[in-house]
């Protein structure tokens, strides 16, 4: 894919003294839905910001279909913003909120009227074109909103934590809502969260950023499985990280054992961190594992159960659908393609 | 709870003593002959009938359409400087509100005096055009000076209000504005100055409130001959001593305000109303 559509060049934003973005390097494709997800303070929202035209950066540019938009005011960019509380016009219907940006544009009211129409029927809400936005719900509202920015036709919409203010049934169902939308408009869907699992659900891209830096850009399941540190590793999802030396390519040393992996090109006996999936340990009879260790704890999660099993290194977490009893003696495996390895990095 | 429910009882009393007798005890004197003397008291409308002279209408008329044109300068003057409060930030805007509010702390009177010496014939302004070779003008005891008299007055009473309802708009909804496709001006137009009017309605009213009872700034700056209905209570009152009088005057008055105060309100509602109604066409 070469099809890019955005780019950021060294994006830096200072507030005072305060670094926020330390210089952002990133493309971002046609078509392609890209989640920026961090914790809170990462610099996610002032990235998504940036591109809006909200907010000048201190340093960098940002490129649109190849042109320079760094200075170009919010107005007369081609992104569309759906925000966090979705911000819609309160002394407006619904219609009129839809209709905001197309009125500006001087279009004939028919077509105005056609193209609304149509924005509310792909959101499900046909009949609230005269429904004032204070009665609707909080989903409804947030369907507006993200009318209100499609109708314009924007080639790119940014969503900044949209979802957050939803309850945790109703995001489940926008999730699975935005991405039908985003297929269906067939345009580039800028998504801002901290909820790593929204983030693996439904993007293309996700874009791990942590104190203004990125951290890894991948497909969902390249961050999960082949995390690049131990910040991305632990962001996403629990996991057992482990410090380890990489003895020679194919073969990591830690908790006093060798196992093969399937990692190379690190230098021979460089320090590095390994990381394993609680799902990806298998718990056996201790004879069959050269690693063992004493159930320490068993809670059950619904469809599975979370086990700390003791060893005399560490703790591991495992995650297995077998219930095992606390103080039984086991063993644990995991295959070479089980283990993460990952550059060592200075995490305070 | 019940226990505590008697702690208003002080409160109430109190109210009615300073609110609810006068009320009542003007009322009376309105409908009434006698003056204050209550023993041989006799109904009648003359009292109201008597405002009904050309010459009371003409100071009624007169005291509106100085207070119309008070509050629409006050109006003018205070949204642009509300407006531009609210460009800085936090800090400075609570600075600079304190700094539009230190004249209320002052006495009506004494602003008023400041005001004679600025305006008076050989006063600060003439002297400043006497610089330039111009001749002096006189301000005194004419239109001009009362209405800049009260609207100096009244604006801090515009200007909060409606910076109250310009720095409650969230900012997200005029970045939105942006990201629609509004420049400056159209995001002022179309989320800002609609977002403010309840600030508008309130600072109206409360300064053509002030506007239209004042009776100092008139009586100072417009000289003794000029007759606002807040003169004409006050003289009736103070002067005359005709309380019966004054009684229905200020009752007048006091209904004047409160169908004021009604027709804006219904202004406010039509405005939500037309802003349902937009789509339906």
């Amino acid at each position: 894919m070469s099809d890019a559509l955005i780019e950021l060049k060294g994006l830096a934003k200072n507030y005072g003294d305060q670094q926020v973005l330390k210089g952002i390097d990133l493309t971002i494709q046609k078509n392609e839905f890209l989640t920026l997800l961090g914790p809170s303070g990462c610099g996610k929202t002032t990235t998504l910001r940036i591109i809006a035209g909200f907010e000048d950066p201190s340093a960098g540019e940002v490129l649109f279909d190849g042109v320079d938009i760094t200075r170009i005011p919010s107005h007369k960019r081609e992104v569309n913003t759906v925000f966090q509380k979705y911000a819609l016009f309160p002394f407006m219907n619904v219609y009129d909120n839809v209709a905001f940006g197309l009125k500006l544009k001087k279009m004939d009211e028919t077509i105005i009227d056609h193209k609304v129409m149509n924005m509310l029927e792909l959101i499900g809400l046909p009949d609230f074109a005269k429904r004032d936005v204070s009665s609707l719900s909080g989903g409804q509202q947030q369907r507006v909103a993200i009318a209100r920015a499609l109708v314009n036709e924007p080639k790119v919409l940014l969503l900044d934590e949209p979802l957050g203010a939803l309850d945790a049934k109703l995001r489940k169902g926008m999730q699975t809502e935005l991405k039908k939308i985003q297929r269906e408009v067939g345009i580039t869907f800028i998504f801002v969260t901290h909820d790593q699992e929204e983030a693996l659900s439904m993007s293309d891209t996700v874009v791990v950023m942590n104190e203004g830096i990125i951290q890894q850009v991948g497909s969902p399941t390249d961050i999960y499985n082949e995390p690049e540190n131990r910040f991305v590793a632990s962001f996403i999802g629990e996991s057992n990280i482990i410090e380890a030396v990489m003895k020679k390519d194919l073969l990591v040393s830690f908790d006093g054992y060798d196992f093969d992996c399937v990692d190379k090109g690190f230098k021979n006996n460089e320090d590095v961190e390994v990381v394993i999936r609680p799902e990806d340990i298998d718990i056996v009879k201790p004879k069959n594992a050269k690693l063992h260790g004493v159930v320490k704890s068993i809670v059950f999660k619904g469809v599975h159960y979370e086990i700390i099993v003791e060893t005399p290194k560490r703790d591991y977490l495992i995650h297995t659908t077998d219930y095992f009893e606390t103080g039984l003696e086991v063993g644990l495996t995991f295959g070479p393609d089980d283990i993460h390895v990952m550059y060592r990095m200075d995490w305070e | 709870m019940k226990h505590y429910n008697k702690l208003v009882r002080p409160y109430l009393i109190w109210s009615v003593l300073i609110i609810l007798v006068p009320i009542i005890m003007i009322i009376l004197y309105s409908f009434t002959t006698g003056g204050n003397a209550l023993v041989n008291i006799s109904f009648t409308l003359k009292n109201f009938t008597r405002i009904g002279e050309p010459i009371y209408l003409e100071v009624l008329k007169k005291s509106l359409i100085l207070g119309l044109i008070s509050v629409s300068i006050c109006l003018v003057i205070g949204y642009i400087l509300a407006y531009f409060i609210t460009r800085f930030s936090d800090s400075v805007q609570d600075l600079l509100i304190l700094l539009v509010t230190i004249p209320m702390w002052i006495n009506t009177l004494l602003r008023t005096y400041a005001w004679i010496s600025l305006l008076s014939d050989n006063g600060l302004i003439n002297s400043f055009l006497g610089l330039f070779g111009l001749d002096a003008h006189t301000f005194m005891y004419t239109d001009f000076a009362v209405i800049i008299g009260l609207v100096s007055d009244i604006l801090p009473f515009m200007v909060i209000p409606i910076h109250t309802s310009i720095r409650k708009i969230d900012p997200s909804l005029i970045e939105a504005a942006h990201d629609l496709g509004a420049d400056k001006f159209m995001t002022f137009r179309k989320v800002i100055l609609k977002m403010s009017i309840p600030g508008v309605i309130n600072g109206v009213m409360m300064t053509f409130l002030l506007s239209i009872s004042t009776f100092v700034i008139p009586k100072l700056l417009g000289g003794g001959q000029y007759m606002l209905v807040g003169n004409l209570i006050e003289n009736q009152f103070i002067s005359v001593g005709d309380w019966n009088f004054g009684s229905a005057l200020s009752i007048i008055l006091t209904l004047i305000i409160l169908i004021g105060l009604t027709l804006m309100k219904r202004f406010d509602r039509e405005e939500k109303e037309e802003a349902v109604d937009g789509a339906k066409k």
